[in-house]
């Protein structure tokens, strides 16, 4: 059952301390048991600039970053004038009397100001603490939980500056209870303690998790998250990491790693993994397996490396030249990261091909509340038909000595998948080459009469994907099947898409239901066609301009969407904009809604 | 890794004994009869039988170019991968089992062109690898176009009226890059080459052995007859290989004089490998070990989350 939802916006500059402003309130609210979720829009500026964060948070389900804000915390003039006039009745402003002045509110909207100065005896940095004060005191939560998040934050910092902090934030909870008025309701405690996880540690986890022995990467937003975990954990949990000079140089590193038995991963955003292409194309070719994930950026170039998108779907499916097989998903959330990460391990092992993730900043930047019990750690492990050297002290299949004809490391089998031998094997020496080669790895790319060897290769490689598509699940549509309208979309977009439906239920009247598509290749297109074809009005929802998933759909499953929803300023969907955007469509106004993202405008 | 001449577990169901022509692959090599490479290959055969390295330990990595089929005609794990590469491959090779001796072979354009930066990184990392290349100055694979390495003037099929490009010296480049033993080697000087890939061999760091390997086919110019009257052997002038500036003095002697050997060697640096704990856990290569998390570990890392 819902009781509260309600979302708190900080607003100012780089440097301003805002991150760390949202870690204690998502931790506050994460630590009652509240589900919540937290998104930074932000520049890539280390000062100046100016950054939003909204965290959101309710005890019933929360999926996206919402509709509406209900405390602004405005750090600067700026963030006022941007956000004020976006509030509306019932929702408050806190800030400085000195530092901000305000505009004039909408009707219903409280104005807090506080004398800063006063509260904090001069300490610029700790405003913020008391802000957070004042904000929970409104939102009727005690002001013990602040105290302890703040010792937490604080506590390396020592114990004056502790002690210094627990008072404004005290101080701030007193003002605000003396001369505001409360929220009419007060958040409750809805039961077992959550943690709180970005996308990239769920990443990370996952990898960690699915037994990742060698982790490299190059520094770049919105994946280097990942990297700054791996590195940190590495001695304790026994991955190599590595920083490498460049992403061509990441790819063939974890090639290497992971032919010799590792499982191997890296992270980037589309800049980094365009390079990354070729050696892709190797890790195909010598039937390698590794994971890749490409945290989407708005593009192309440089493009925008703070803001979210999904623009580089026709990147991933074509990356590497010639046909090879991979396979490659969109994960919808950070949870679904975390799980998803050693499931594909399994079934890159297994078919012995490149795994690639399509995620995006929205999820890999973004926070969610996490009930522990979801970090399931002791996952499945399945390395297919892997020959270790180790294995009861001896090769799993000793060969006969040094020259042992016997092994063809690429065998031509009937599922196409030969038994992977690693260096350090006796008896089972061959030479993995990028050059189209024969069963026992003999380089047939120069052979003059190779036709039918070569295509005896392709199939065998290409044979191995006709399996994949069973062992992975099919969507599934959400709600009613005889629903006015489906809304299709994929990877990150799921969870705001099915807040836009309940919206669309409960206040609009419109009977919408909801196919999520996370398996991108091998991609269902017999179960997305039974679906879609009985759906009344389809409608595409993507973060990108030209409709990259509608082609795709099209080109797959043969269908195309009666309408779409695009967007591609940078900034993530918030439900009100598919809501409206549906509403437009039905009425026949348009097929194409581009929604325009208020908050920044 | 223990040494050398054990034979391996399974070598009991046919106890062949090692000869050099263990190391020999089943496949003939393709080269142009009279390549350097054919030298090169002879000696690097040669160097892994003495020094008693099991091929199934060895693994040979290179990239793309006429000199990168050279693992292909050994019998010993191999890596033929993409055009530049070899070195990052290597690097992830030895880390995941860094009881692999691994060995990275190439040309002067896979090398120092379009991998001029892995060469780069490789060196200052000091990664426990011996890269061999098989510099011949000139693009062979793709006949014969300019290399990084081609001197100035030099007449290529892309440089019609002569290269105006200075071209890279690669031992100065290597000593100040941070290889910690640079060496050259010749085609026409077998056993020399052998002592020198040995040496690279069985020196703990990144380790670079240039050799000069004509290709009689495109470089008209440093052919096995202009070099012959040129090289000279380090080892035969008193060369001192733990003295930095005459070892970069000596990498650019070029002219009537052209020293080969062993210029440059540190040992008292430490190597990648050596300096990541993670590899010194006592649990084997990494490549090995068990996969997945123990309970504890999977609590420690829920409880920084709450
Ligand atoms: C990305 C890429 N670019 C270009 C090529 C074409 N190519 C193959 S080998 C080669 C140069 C070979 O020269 P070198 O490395 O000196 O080897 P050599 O043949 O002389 O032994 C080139 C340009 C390629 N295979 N891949
Ligand atoms: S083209 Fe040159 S490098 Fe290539 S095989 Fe022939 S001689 Fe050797
Ligand atoms: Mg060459």
């Amino acid at each position: 059952m819902r009781t509260v939802d309600f979302a708190i916006g900080i607003g100012g500059e780089n440097g301003q301390g805002i991150a760390s402003t949202g870690d204690i309130l998502a931790r506050i609210f994460a630590r009652r048991g509240l589900n919540l979720n937290a998104y930074n829009a932000y520049q890539s500026i280390i000062r100046g600039g100016h950054t939003f964060l909204t965290i959101r948070a309710s005890d019933g389900p929360v999926r996206s970053m919402g509709d509406k804000i209900d405390v602004l915390i405005p750090l600067n003039q700026d963030a006022m004038d941007r956000h004020l006039k976006l509030l509306t009745a019932g929702a408050c402003a806190i800030y400085d009397t000195e530092k901000v002045k305000p505009g004039t509110p909408a009707a219903g909207v409280q104005l807090c100001p506080i004398p800063m100065k006063e509260l904090t005896k001069g300490n610029k940095l700790a405003a913020n603490t008391a802000a957070l004060g004042a904000t929970l005191q409104l939102l009727g939560i005690e002001s013990e939980p602040l105290e302890a998040v703040v010792t937490r934050q604080f506590k390396k910092k020592g114990e004056s500056v502790v002690a210094e902090n627990i008072a404004i934030a005290r101080a701030g909870y007193d003002y605000a209870a003396n001369n505001f008025k409360a929220f009419p309701f007060k958040v409750p405690k809805p039961g077992k303690g959550l943690g709180v996880i970005t996308g990239n540690q769920a990443t990370a986890m996952g990898g960690a998790a699915a037994g990742v022995k060698f982790y490299a990467a190059y520094p770049m937003s919105p994946a280097t998250g990942v990297l700054m975990w791996m590195a940190q954990h590495a001695r304790q949990l026994g991955i190599m990491v590595r920083q490498v000079e460049d992403e061509i140089g990441v790819m063939n590193m974890i090639i290497g790693a992971a032919h010799t038995g590792c499982r191997a991963m890296c992270a980037t955003s589309g800049g980094g993994f365009a390079l990354m292409s070729e050696a892709i194309g190797m890790a195909g070719m010598i039937e390698t397996p590794i994971v890749c994930v490409d945290v989407q950026r708005a593009g192309p170039a440089t493009g925008v490396p703070t803001k979210t998108e999904q623009g580089d779907l026709w990147q991933i499916l074509g990356a590497g030249q010639g046909d090879f097989p991979r396979i490659i998903v969109a994960p919808a959330c950070q949870i679904d990261l975390f799980k998803t990460i050693p499931e594909l391990f399994n079934l890159c092992d297994k078919y012995q091909c490149p795994g690639l993730v399509l995620a995006d900043l929205l999820i890999s930047e973004g926070t969610s509340s996490i009930n522990p019990d979801d970090l399931a750690f002791n996952v499945k492990i399945e390395r297919g038909e892997l020959i270790l050297p180790n294995s009861n002290g001896a090769s799993v299949k000793p060969g006969s000595g040094y020259n042992d004809n016997a092994y063809w490391r690429y065998k031509n089998t009937t599922s196409g998948i030969s038994p992977r031998a690693v260096p350090g094997v006796p008896g089972h020496i061959y030479t993995a080459a990028t050059d189209e080669h024969d069963e026992d790895g003999t380089l047939i790319s120069d052979e003059f009469t190779n036709p039918h060897k070569r295509r005896m290769m392709v199939e065998k490689r290409a044979r191995k994907m006709e399996a994949v598509v069973h062992d992975i699940a099919p969507p599934k549509l959400i709600g009613p099947e005889s629903a006015q309208v489906t809304l299709v979309g994929w990877g990150s977009t799921e969870g705001v898409i099915r807040e836009a439906v309940e919206k669309l239920a409960g206040e609009e009247g419109i009977v919408a239901n909801q196919l999520p598509i996370k398996w991108i290749v091998p991609f269902h297109a017999a179960e997305i066609t039974r679906i879609l074809s009985r759906s009344k009005h389809v409608i595409m929802v993507e973060n990108n301009y030209s409709g990259q998933f509608a082609r795709y759909l099209r080109s797959e499953a043969g269908i195309a969407a009666h309408g779409h929803i695009r967007k591609y300023d940078g900034e993530p969907f918030m439900p009100h904009h598919i809501v409206n955007a549906v509403k437009e469509q039905l009425a026949g106004k348009t097929q194409l809604s581009v929604p325009v993202h208020e908050v920044l405008a | 890794m223990s040494s050398l001449t054990e034979p391996p577990a399974v070598a009991a169901a046919q106890p062949a004994p090692v000869t050099k022509d263990t190391y020999k692959g089943r496949i003939h090599p393709d080269w142009c009869p009279g390549c350097g490479d054919f030298s090169v290959l002879s000696a690097l055969q040669a160097a892994l039988f003495e020094l008693g390295l099991k091929p199934h330990q060895t693994l040979i990595v290179s990239g793309i170019g006429c000199s990168s089929n050279l693992p292909g005609y050994m019998n010993t794990y191999g890596m033929h991968t993409l055009h530049g590469r070899s070195l990052a491959v290597a690097t992830g090779a030895k880390l995941g089992n860094h009881e692999l001796k691994v060995i990275c072979t190439g040309g002067d354009g896979d090398g120092f062109g379009i991998g001029g930066n892995h060469f780069v990184h490789t060196m200052r990392r000091n990664v426990d690898l011996t890269y061999i290349v098989m510099d011949n100055q000139i693009y062979g694979l793709t006949t014969g176009q300019c290399s990084p390495t081609s001197i100035k003037g030099m007449i290529t099929k892309s440089t019609p009226h002569g290269s105006v490009e200075n071209p890279i010296n690669p031992i100065p480049m290597a000593i100040v890059g941070g290889a910690t033993y640079v060496a050259r080697a010749f085609s026409g000087k077998q056993k020399h080459m052998v002592e020198m890939i040995k040496g690279a061999i069985l020196h703990k760091g990144f380790s670079l052995v240039d050799v000069f390997s004509p290709c009689v086919t495109y470089n008209k110019d440093n052919t096995y007859q202009w070099f012959n009257p040129r090289i000279k052997i380090l080892e035969e002038m008193g060369h001192d290989p733990t003295d930095m500036h005459k070892a970069i003095d000596r990498g650019y002697q070029w002219g009537e004089e052209i020293p080969i050997g062993l210029f440059w060697r540190r040992s008292e640096l430490p190597s990648l490998e050596d300096q990541e704990p993670v590899l010194h856990t006592g649990e084997g290569p990494l490549a090995f070990r068990p996969l997945g998390l123990s309970q504890e570990q999977g609590k420690a890392l829920i409880k920084e989350l709450l």
